[in-house]
């Protein structure tokens, strides 16, 4: 337990930053069945736009609000001009509108920053460095490692209570069973979906806070690797429903953490002898998961289960 | 209609080439050199280097004529599947010769474009060995990774008596698994024992190989991967207290690291080409530095000199050179003579041998002062 517990703690904080992202795919694809290619560079751009705004010297506590806001008003625009246009096309030219969108940031970040990495800034409090010992480990982290999955569960929690008990969270239940007929019975189509796009670029900008005190360094590819990954958890959970995306996004950030101690844990409990190179099929493990899940269970693991799928 | 539009569109096109008919006869230098992705920043500051001496030496003489230098560059995005695509564009721009990359990979990647054109290349700190075996148009003026880690290695046992290494290198690049493999070989016959892994392209979270490097005991952390990893690697070895040493290759010596390491309780070291020490060319270079905002962008905010920009420098001059010698902008005779070329620079005695290397026989290993945010020289090593 003391060998595995440092990467299990590092895996539950990376977990809770990929369910912060995979909330914005699973909801999206609830309601429109699109997968939106673009959220993993909105999570970027939430990134880019906390460096450029800290770096003109505007005060944290206001750069902090200003980031959210801006990246909620680029998932807004995003739908609002590359999806919404394309609500009658087939399914498949608002996909392509959304790769086009995601190429569209990553080349617009990479002519402003110049293609080099930026370094981003220190959010007090959260950056600070915090020594743990549970159950006789002793470990020093930074202060989100241990904030993220606590945060992450508060706003999964506040999501879910708006879903469930709000009158625009009745609206999204049902746009995802049934989008036309509940275009007939009078819900404001376009506002639910716009919502949508807004609380999904919310969650992924605090996501990004949180991905990027601890890995500080922004480039125009950084939203990529957690974008997929994110977007994996929510397919493993079933996509389109919510609690199924943050347990997936758990499961794998707990799982590639595992991996890349697994040979050392190994050797400590006494199972094996030598270092295995284990570490580099991290990646390909996680993948390799979601192929099982999905041959298994096709729909993930909450995917019939969950019947309010937003 | 179409007719009118099509004349007007060739019109366009032949128009700028008339302009540029005018003046003084133009000999072009390829520039092949990351501007983005990992290496972006090293790449830049590389480039900083050449565009110094182009500033200060923009014209050369060639069998009695006065050519002016052009720059033609080439962004290789330090991958290698973007690195032949940009080869290309500079053979098609007809360069008479070409500098660079940073990196090995895409130094590799880009060779046989470069091969196939008959265009010489002079490698300027891609220090892999397979970049300038087995072929006779790839040149380099930096030391090679076998040297460096051997240096490393030792440097590693007999200076900070370490008798276990954990190394971590991105996998699949030339270059970090080159000079573990060099290290490692290096550091065993010195009867120590060397742990190796291995992370991911794109790979951003490093706390779980920090972990293991601790719990195995490690007495040093040798990390020869790309800028962008080391900074975050420094980052989050002072968040997670890790004690241990990290040493790096030359990638580390640039003041991204400086600015990851500034004020924190890490110990860093790295092996490199050049050391700042106040002379003509560190006066000078500084002065251009400040002179413009965007080289200041470029050069990562500050006028700190990373060893690679005094490497670019001379590369361009040994560039001059082999064009003086070959008396024509033809690259087949620019390879021909870059053979025979000898430059003094300002990194030291530069000549190639029968592979197309510079003979080196000194590493700088530095370390970070991170209580003044600057580089301090520890030892020179191999320089006997």
């Amino acid at each position: 337990m003391k060998n595995v517990l440092p990467y299990l703690l590092s895996g539950i904080s990376v977990g809770g930053q990929y369910a912060l992202i995979a909330i914005g795919y699973t909801m999206v694809y609830g309601i429109l069945r699109l997968i939106n290619f673009a959220h993993g560079d909105v999570f970027m751009v939430a990134g880019i736009l906390m460096v450029y705004i800290s770096a003109s010297g505007m005060p944290i506590w206001l750069a902090i609000p200003l980031t959210l806001l801006i990246s909620v008003l680029i998932g807004f625009t995003i739908e609002r001009v590359a999806y919404k246009p394309l609500r009658t096309a087939p399914r498949m030219s608002v996909m392509i509108s959304a790769i086009g969108v995601s190429y569209l940031l990553q080349n617009l970040v990479l002519y402003v920053t110049g293609g080099l990495n930026k370094v981003y800034p220190t959010i007090p409090f959260i950056s600070d460095s915090v020594t743990l010992t549970i159950f006789g480990a002793t470990m020093t982290t930074k202060m989100v490692t241990v904030i993220t999955p606590f945060l992450t569960i508060i706003l999964v929690v506040a999501l879910v209570w708006l879903i469930n008990h709000t009158k625009i969270g009745m609206a999204m239940r049902a746009v995802s069973k049934d989008f036309e007929t509940s275009q007939l019975m009078g819900i404001k189509i376009n506002s639910v979906i716009s919502t949508t796009f807004i609380i999904g670029s919310f969650l992924a900008a605090v996501g990004s806070m949180l991905y990027f005190t601890n890995y500080p360094s922004v480039i125009q590819t950084s939203g990529s690797m957690p974008g997929l990954k994110a977007f994996v958890a929510a397919v493993f959970g079933g996509i389109g429903s919510i609690p199924g995306a943050v347990i997936g996004a758990f499961i794998i950030g707990i799982c590639e953490n595992i991996i890349k101690g697994l040979d050392l844990i190994l050797i400590k409990s006494g199972l094996t002898k030598k270092m295995m190179g284990l570490t580099t099929f991290s990646d390909a493990f996680t993948f390799a998961l979601l192929i099982v899940i999905l041959v298994v269970k096709p729909t993930g693991l909450f995917g019939e289960k969950m019947t309010d799928k937003v | 209609m179409k007719k009118i539009l099509a004349f007007v569109l060739v019109l366009m096109m032949v128009l700028p080439a008339l302009a540029m008919a005018e003046d003084m006869p133009v000999v072009k230098i390829g520039v092949f050199e990351p501007a983005s992705g990992d290496s972006g920043a090293g790449g830049k500051q590389e480039m900083l280097g050449m565009q110094y001496a182009n500033a200060e030496t923009p014209t050369v003489e060639i069998g009695g004529t006065t050519y002016k230098v052009e720059l033609v560059y080439a962004d290789n995005g330090s991958s290698t599947d973007k690195a032949p695509s940009a080869a290309q564009k500079l053979v098609s721009e007809n360069v008479s010769i070409v500098l660079g990359s940073y990196g090995s990979g895409v130094s590799i990647a880009g060779s046989p474009i470069f091969a196939q054109a008959g265009v010489p290349a002079v490698g300027v700190t891609c220090t892999n060995p397979s970049v300038t075996l087995g072929n006779t148009h790839y040149f380099r003026i930096c030391f090679l990774d076998p040297f460096q880690a051997e240096q490393l290695a030792k440097f590693a046992v007999k200076e900070l008596k370490a008798d276990t290494a954990y190394c971590l290198g991105e996998l699949g690049n030339d270059y970090d698994v080159g000079l573990i493999h060099y290290f490692k070989v290096e550091f065993e016959k010195a009867g120590g024992l060397v742990v190796d892994e291995y992370f991911q392209n794109g790979n951003a979270d490093f706390t779980s190989f920090l972990t293991t490097a601790a719990a195995l005991e490690a007495d040093v952390i040798f990390a020869p991967c790309s800028l962008a990893y080391s900074a975050l690697l420094v980052e989050q070895a002072a968040a997670q207290n890790v004690a241990i040493p990290l040493m790096g290759s030359d990638t580390w010596d640039s003041n991204v690291v400086i600015t990851a390491a500034s004020g924190k309780n890490v110990t860093i070291y790295a092996s490199t080409f050049y050391a700042e020490n106040d002379t003509p060319f560190d006066r000078g270079f500084k002065t251009w530095i400040n002179s413009d905002p965007v080289n200041l962008t470029n050069n990562n905010g500050n006028d700190m000199i990373s060893a690679v920009s005094a490497m670019g420098y001379d590369a361009y001059y040994v560039a001059l050179e082999a064009l003086k010698a070959a008396g024509s902008t033809d690259p087949k005779a620019v390879n021909e003579a870059l053979w025979n070329v000898k430059y003094e620079g300002v990194t030291g005695a530069i000549s190639f041998n029968e592979v197309g290397d510079a003979a080196r026989d000194g590493a700088f290993i530095k370390t970070v002062d991170t209580a003044n945010d600057d580089w301090k020289l520890v030892i020179v090593m191999g320089a006997e």
